[in-house]
């Protein structure tokens, strides 16, 4: 069943030259319980994304056009007040950086048994229990103790355990995670990946995972869409994608990827850096640096069609409008 | 490629510590009767560097493999121990004074965006090593040298009168690496290179480090936490944990038959491209504090192999197969099971 819908989003962040779009018009779907991975280079738009599937956009950054629909409602034309009590119940989000993400003043104990209290209506009693419950289930020892401890106490690792338990303890059925990873060492975010897969299979819980990583991708994720410059490229299962990428960019991006054991001389790259999002070209955005481009690709856009396990935005599939 | 005079070796490093006094105040410390705290980054490390090649050093955060590097360049002075640059001790070359050896290690830091002065313009950055060394006499010298430096490294020569503001990350990458080829050093310093650049730009700079180094004959030190980097690049292999080389080897003998625990950690953790992820055993634990290190080998607390031994006795490199080296008593008793997960596909 459909838990979540973005149809044709379009976020504008006003500047003093004009606006800046910073997602040009982004479609998908996710089911629930599904792991979906948002892969792209920095400036791709990914956390954009996730910041207006969660109403985080900060102004006077907007959603200029499109919707986001939540079980087939409306959430982002919501007042902030009721988003908030979507944010949390509804949807829960980690963040790259789990020191900022928790509060320092508060002990890791009073943030959970607060958002539990506020969205699933315990009393205070009820609720530390369950808090106790949730660190140890995130794999923290000693968790009556650690309850009372400060986030400063924690190790990075041990943190974004606290970040999990504090984004699914209000048992929400979607989460946004952004780069949850990115800030632990390798070690420590194999063991962060396995927690947050096993504890989202277990409950149910539809991820969107925010990454750049594609081999966090491949380890985590159910179906994945690659962005390119404020658009989605390519969209499919992640066996498809990471195994047979139908677009020019995935594919330049997955070989260009370092792989213990490939002993080829030279890595193969792609020519170029990503345009910038002001004065976009008129054609398809990566036709610059596309070893396939055509005189079609860059006068006019493509749209997606489906392709593979999914769709993609490519002139080499299907015809142009 | 050697010739008589010279060693097979570019740089030596013996014993190298450095120790670091984060103690609070003095008088803080007698008040509240507490004792100096030292944290040891760097603990009794040796190496040597083979000539035209590349030594990669890998490790978690904290494991003092920045450090390194700040030592070799003489931008930290070492607690203890000697480095040679062939037949020089640089150990304590005095920082400020460029002798002529500074003219044959550069180094490239990891955040292009901080390691580039943003009101100079390009012809200015790449410039002024070339004016303070005396490679160029006049003005006009100087402008061809920068231009033809940034046609070495990927960029134009018109791009010598912009800003670094009007480059993207890759391109200020290969400015910091244009900058550090002005002097034609011999030995190259990258502390993480690549670590802040996106997939598809990281692998232009790799590809271009390559190249640089079959043209010039550099040797490089690579500082990385990537395995995945360190694989394309390296050719010996130090992988360093809590301040101490734990595995060092040739690149091939690593990977394939890894002879720490530590090591093996990572080699299992590293996300590979591999749909639905690998079963592996669960891992626990993160790196500890290195302000209180644990006793005996400190990574006992998260070594499934660990005995009474390993918690008291802190192991010393021994060699094994091919050249390799680990410290690790298991190992040396031949506790270590054998490694089944092949590097290669």
């Amino acid at each position: 069943m459909t838990l979540l819908e973005l149809d044709n989003i379009v976020v504008e962040f006003p500047t003093r030259r004009g606006p800046l779009e910073a997602v040009k018009g982004l479609s998908l779907e996710l089911d629930e319980g599904q792991i979906l991975g948002l892969v792209g280079e920095s400036g791709a738009g990914k956390s954009i994304t996730g910041a207006a599937i969660t109403g985080l956009i900060e102004p006077p950054g907007l959603i200029r056009s499109g919707q986001v629909r939540l079980r087939g409602q409306r959430i982002d034309n919501l007042a902030p007040e009721k988003m908030r009590r979507i944010r949390g119940k509804e949807i829960g989000a980690i963040f790259q950086d789990p020191l900022t993400s928790l509060n320092p003043v508060y002990t890791v104990g009073e943030q959970l048994i607060d958002t539990m209290r506020v969205h699933l209506g315990l009393d205070h009693k009820a609720a530390r229990k369950r808090a106790i419950d949730w660190l140890a289930e995130v794999g923290i020892p000693a968790p009556e103790a650690r309850l009372d401890q400060y986030p400063h106490q924690f190790s990075g690792g041990m943190r974004q355990r606290v970040v999990i338990a504090l984004a699914l303890c209000a048992e929400p059925k979607l989460i946004i995670a952004d780069e949850p990873t990115t800030a632990l060492d390798v070690s420590v975010q194999a063991q962060i990946l396995a927690l947050l897969k096993r504890l989202c299979r277990e409950n149910g819980t539809a991820v969107v995972l925010v990454t750049h990583d594609m081999g966090v991708i491949a380890e985590t994720a159910d179906r994945v869409a690659v962005m390119y410059a404020g658009r989605l490229v390519e969209i499919g299962d992640v066996a498809q994608v990471i195994q047979d990428p139908l677009h020019p960019y995935t594919k330049g991006l997955m070989n260009s990827i370092p792989q213990i054991g490939n002993r080829d001389a030279r890595l193969t790259q792609i020519e170029g850096a990503m345009p910038g999002l002001r004065n976009p070209a008129p054609g398809c955005a990566f036709a610059p640096r596309c070893p396939q481009a055509m005189d079609t690709c860059r006068t006019l856009r493509p749209i997606p069609v489906d392709a593979g396990s999914g769709q993609v935005a490519c002139h080499l599939f299907g015809e142009a409008q | 490629m050697n010739d008589q005079s010279q060693s097979p070796d570019i740089l030596s490093v013996r014993k190298v510590s450095k120790r670091f006094d984060i103690s609070e105040p003095f008088l803080n410390r007698l008040l509240e009767r507490r004792p100096k705290r030292i944290l040891t980054a760097v603990d009794e490390i040796s190496f040597d560097v083979p000539r035209g090649k590349t030594f990669a050093v890998v490790g978690e955060s904290g494991c003092g493999k920045s450090t390194v590097a700040r030592l070799l360049m003489g931008l930290h002075t070492p607690s203890g121990g000697t480095i040679r640059f062939e037949d020089s001790d640089i150990t304590h070359m005095a920082p400020g004074k460029p002798p002529a050896l500074r003219r044959r290690m550069q180094m490239i830091f990891q955040d292009p965006f901080a390691s580039l002065n943003p009101r100079w313009r390009v012809r200015d950055i790449i410039g002024e090593p070339l004016k303070n060394f005396g490679i160029c006499k006049t003005r006009a010298e100087v402008t061809q040298e920068v231009e033809k430096l940034l046609v070495q490294v990927g960029l134009n020569a018109a791009d010598a009168k912009k800003f670094p503001h009007e480059f993207s990350g890759g391109q200020r990458q290969r400015l910091s690496i244009a900058r550090a080829l002005t002097t034609r050093p011999e030995l190259l310093i990258c502390d993480e290179p690549t670590s802040a650049l996106d997939v598809s730009v990281q692998s232009q700079i790799l590809n271009l480090m390559k190249d640089l180094q079959d043209e010039f004959g550099m040797s490089y030190i690579f500082i990385s936490h990537d395995l995945a980097v360190v694989w394309y690049m390296a050719d010996v292999l130090a992988v360093m944990y809590l301040g101490k080389i734990v595995e060092v080897g040739p690149k091939e003998q690593i990977f394939e038959n890894p002879q720490h625990p530590y090591t093996r950690l990572l080699m299992e953790t590293v996300p590979k491209l591999t749909v639905g992820g690998i079963e592996r055993a669960p891992v626990s634990g993160e790196v500890p504090n290195p302000i209180s290190p644990p006793s005996g080998c400190s990574f006992h607390p998260r070594c499934p192999l660990a005995n009474e031994t390993c918690r008291t006795v802190s192991p010393e490199l021994k060699v094994r197969a091919q050249g390799a080296q680990s410290a690790c008593h298991a190992a040396d008793a031949g506790r270590l099971p054998s490694w089944t997960r092949m590097a290669a596909e």
